[in-house]
């Protein structure tokens, strides 16, 4: 059974409609991507997914059961966590505390010391600089904090937006290693990406979002091997 | 000459104090939603007649007395947030000013009604204190004393508890905080009930200075802007600086000036303040 | 179609025409009275409509203007023995004057920030006010009598006041319709809805915001020498009454900010109902509470207001509620 299951969802903001009917499954374990062009309701997906937006029309269900009429933190407490596009860290709070917040969740508090140590291990920066107010930091460094208060709150599934966005290749590539390795333990994942190459080398899975409908899907690798997509995504 | 500055300084800086717990709760609930709660007056008033009235017919020690007024400060706060706030805590700015000044004629209204407008006074007195040349009545050290202890505690709820962390991020970023599954709703109606609160504190300790009506809470509440406006809108420990800030030009004015003079300064100072650094003196650019 | 073909322009002016000229037809002290009341309420309403309904600046003080240029009218009139139109004039350009000055400065601030230094603004020029002593200082001034004899005596100057307030009300709504429909309440239009994005499209916003402060600072100060001197007296505790500046936010709201015909509505209904509650003797002792509660009501579950509410619902009715 698939862990999220996405029936449907008609999305979009006041008087303009963006998404009209995508369906998406994510299965257990797996690592799943998200491919579209700019503006095409990527986010905005991802957001409704997580209850930020009340879908038009359409049903999310989470571990089984309907979560279409739960708020965002409901949704965060029952395993659902996003890492949102641009960041959104608590920028006048310490990068400990923006990790204390990602705990705030009942189910995530009592594994707290455990997580603390992995997110560490996982970005040894973060604990070099623990005090430090999260809006001062670097744009690389912010990254790191959004996915290791991501990871704080102890995710069933963990959903990433542009996880890369303006960093160096060699800092995304650090996160994408990071990605490897949370996949190794398990975690399920859904990727939303600029760097579609790479995204799609990582992934199981892959959806193609165009014109507000899921266009394509398959298996990351066949799809990095469609022509479309490499025309389209791939610049190939 | 000296002796009377020092004199009246001291006095105005006593005051100060209060000025700044009343001033805190409203920069507090700015600071965590951009809301301008213009029921700030009332709920300062009914802190004064809520020590009033525990001390007058219930015989309750007037400082005792508010910390049941602070509950119920903190529950009116609530129902003020769940009735009048929450429904235009997205929408432009005048919704919330105006949702909030109609509660404040509300209260007003019923205030009114209930206790008229005639002035009241909490008999009370603590005698006074005598340090070298400077007199002054002990209330007004005890409140002082409320004062730093008011504002001690709220820092040590916004840093050290789980409650307070929740309320300063999503001061900080509400839809993070919503991500993060804190229930932002509720931290929100927190945050109001805390400002609330703090409000009524302030009204039970000014009600031991001074005698007071129902209409009392509104000089209070244009004093809490300019102190908020000169401590930096958002920021608790600024509002108690601007506190004491008001209270000294309140203090030393009177020595170089008519008495009627204090309000022009106060909100020309106000217009500037907000002009040139809207942040607050302190705060950042 | 000309402005004037359009039935959106009429419809209000029309209203205040026939509804002033009964009064001065019929010719009852009493009715004058009330309608003085009335129009003003729909005159200061209006005029902040202008910057409140078309740029989004919430002037929480606007009562300001009503003050200075009631003062300064009023001393005009009575200390330095001018007409009273002059005067009113006169009023009306210091309070134009003014806004003109703190515009450019205060109106850099957004959001309630501008909405707290109107308040600021407000409270100072009060307590100014309260120690000029050319305006009497903290007890105000009264009316020189010899201001009424110009007109032949006191009952005959109510009703020149009256028939003034009348005309300015109808300028009034002139003004407002015609700042909404020009090029330049387009740019506002633009500056309510995003004033960045208004920049970036060439609206001159800072120049644009002053104007329409200057414009809607105007009226009030023309109102408030007529409504001062028709009382014979001013003192710093009326000219400048905050409470007064918020019942002209509910008014505009209550009828439908951003439309001609709301604040007429809105004023005419809130000082109805204010009537109503004051008199009613179920209502009476808790006129403020009930009035607070329809005030809640009507923000939470009708923001866009009367006027508002039946465009939004009654396409018909565009064309004729502006
Ligand atoms: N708050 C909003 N109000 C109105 N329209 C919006 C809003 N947010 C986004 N949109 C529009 O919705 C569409 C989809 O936006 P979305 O952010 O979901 O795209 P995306 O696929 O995430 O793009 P990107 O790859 O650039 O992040 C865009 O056309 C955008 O302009
Ligand atoms: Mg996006």
């Amino acid at each position: 059974m698939a862990l999220l299951q996405v029936n449907d969802i008609a999305s979009g903001y006041e008087g303009v409609q963006i998404l009209w009917g995508v369906n998406l499954k994510l299965e257990p374990g797996k690592l799943t991507t998200l491919v579209g062009s700019n503006g095409v309701g990527k986010t905005t997906l991802l957001k409704t997914v997580m209850g930020l937006m009340a879908p038009i029309n359409g049903s999310v269900f989470f571990q089984g059961e309907d979560v279409t009429n739960l708020s965002a933190h409901a949704r965060a407490n029952a395993g659902m966590v996003l890492v949102p596009e641009g960041r959104q860290l608590f920028t006048e709070m310490t990068i400990y505390e923006n990790l204390e917040m990602g705990a705030f969740s009942h189910r995530a508090r009592a594994n707290f010391k455990q997580n603390l140590d992995k997110v560490y291990e996982l970005f040894p920066r973060l604990k070099e600089r623990t005090r430090q107010k999260a809006g001062t930091l670097s744009g690389g460094e912010q990254q790191m904090v959004a996915v290791g208060r991501g990871l704080m709150a102890e995710p069933e599934v963990l959903m990433l937006d542009e996880l890369s966005l303006g960093l160096s290749p060699l800092l995304a590539l650090t996160l994408f290693e990071a990605l490897t390795r949370l996949k190794k333990t398990g975690l399920t994942m859904l990727l939303v990406e600029q760097n579609v190459t790479m995204a799609l080398a990582v992934s199981d899975y892959a959806y193609v979002l165009a014109e507000g409908k899921v266009h394509l899907e398959g298996p990351a690798r066949e799809l990095s091997k469609n022509d479309e997509v490499r025309r389209t995504y791939l610049g190939i | 000459m000296l002796d009377q500055l020092i004199s009246s300084l001291t006095d105005g800086l006593l005051l100060g104090f209060v000025y700044g717990v009343a001033a805190m709760g409203l920069t507090l609930i700015w600071g965590v939603m951009s809301v301008i709660n213009l029921a700030h007056g009332p709920v300062i008033a009914m802190g004064m007649f809520g020590t009033y009235l525990l001390f007058t017919h219930l015989g309750v020690n007037p400082y005792l007395a508010m910390v049941p007024v602070a509950g119920a400060g903190l529950i009116a706060g609530l129902v003020i947030y769940v009735i009048a706030v929450h429904r235009v805590i997205n929408a432009p700015h005048l919704s919330s000013l105006l949702a909030t000044f109609a509660v404040n004629m509300i209260i007003i209204g019923v205030g009114t009604a209930v206790f008229s407008t005639s002035p009241q006074n909490i008999n009370y007195s603590l005698g006074s204190v005598e340090v070298g040349f400077l007199t002054f009545p002990a209330s007004r050290l005890v409140g002082a004393f409320g004062a730093i202890l008011v504002t001690a505690c709220l820092y040590l709820f916004l840093y050290f508890t789980r409650a307070g962390k929740a309320i300063r991020a999503v001061a900080n970023n509400r839809m993070a905080a919503e991500l993060m599954g804190i229930p932002s709703s509720r931290v929100l109606a927190l945050s109001f009930g805390l400002g609330t609160m703090m409000a009524a504190v302030a009204g039970g300790l000014i009600a031991t200075f001074f005698p007071f009506t129902v209409l009392s809470g509104g000089p209070y509440e244009l004093k809490s802007f300019v102190i908020c406006v000169l401590g930096g809108l958002g920021h608790p420990l600024g509002a108690l600086v601007g506190g004491l800030m008001l209270g000294g030009l309140e203090g030393l004015i009177p020595t170089f000036m008519p008495v009627s003079w204090v309000p022009v300064v106060e909100f020309g100072l106000f217009v500037l303040v907000l002009l040139v650094r809207p942040s607050g003196l302190f705060g950042a650019k | 179609m000309k402005v004037w073909q359009k039935p959106g322009f009429w419809l209000p002016l029309v209203i205040v025409l026939v509804w002033g000229g009964a009064v001065l037809l019929i010719h009852q002290d009493t009715m004058r009275e009330s309608a003085f009341v009335l129009l003003m309420a729909v005159g200061l309403a209006s005029s902040l409509n202008i910057l409140l309904g078309y740029t989004g600046y919430v002037s929480f003080g606007h009562i300001v203007f009503f003050g200075l240029g009631g003062y300064t009218g009023f001393y005009l009139l009575s200390e330095q023995g001018w007409p009273l139109f002059a005067s009113a004039i006169g009023g009306g350009l210091l309070s134009a004057f003014i806004a003109g000055l703190v515009g450019l400065a205060v109106l850099r601030l957004r959001g309630a920030y501008f909405a707290l230094a109107t308040i600021g603004i407000n409270e100072a020029a009060r307590a100014f006010v309260s120690n000029f002593e050319p305006y009497g200082g903290a007890t105000g001034m009264f009316v020189n009598f010899s201001a009424y004899q110009k007109y032949g005596g006191p009952g005959p100057a109510l009703w020149t006041t009256f028939t003034f307030l009348w005309i300015t009300t109808m300028v009034v709504l002139v003004a407002s319709y015609l700042v909404k429909h020009s090029r330049f309440g387009l740019g506002l239009l633009a500056i309510r809805e995003d004033e960045d994005a208004a920049m970036v499209m060439g609206v001159k916003a800072p120049k644009a915001k002053t104007i329409t402060y200057v414009i809607s600072a105007f009226f009030p100060g023309v109102i408030g020498t007529l409504y001062f001197f028709k009382n014979g007296n001013i003192e710093p505790g009326d000219a400048f009454q905050l409470h007064m500046s918020i019942e002209m936010l509910v008014m505009v709201m209550l009828g439908g900010m951003g439309t001609v015909m709301g604040p007429l509505v809105g004023a005419v209904g809130y000082q109805w109902l204010r009537g109503y509650l004051l008199t009613s003797p179920i209502f009476k002792d808790l006129h403020l509470a009930v009035a607070g509660a329809m005030l809640l009501v009507i923000i939470l579950f009708v923001p866009a207001g009367l006027v508002g509410w039946v465009r939004n619902h009654v396409q018909r009715l565009q064309k004729v509620l502006e």
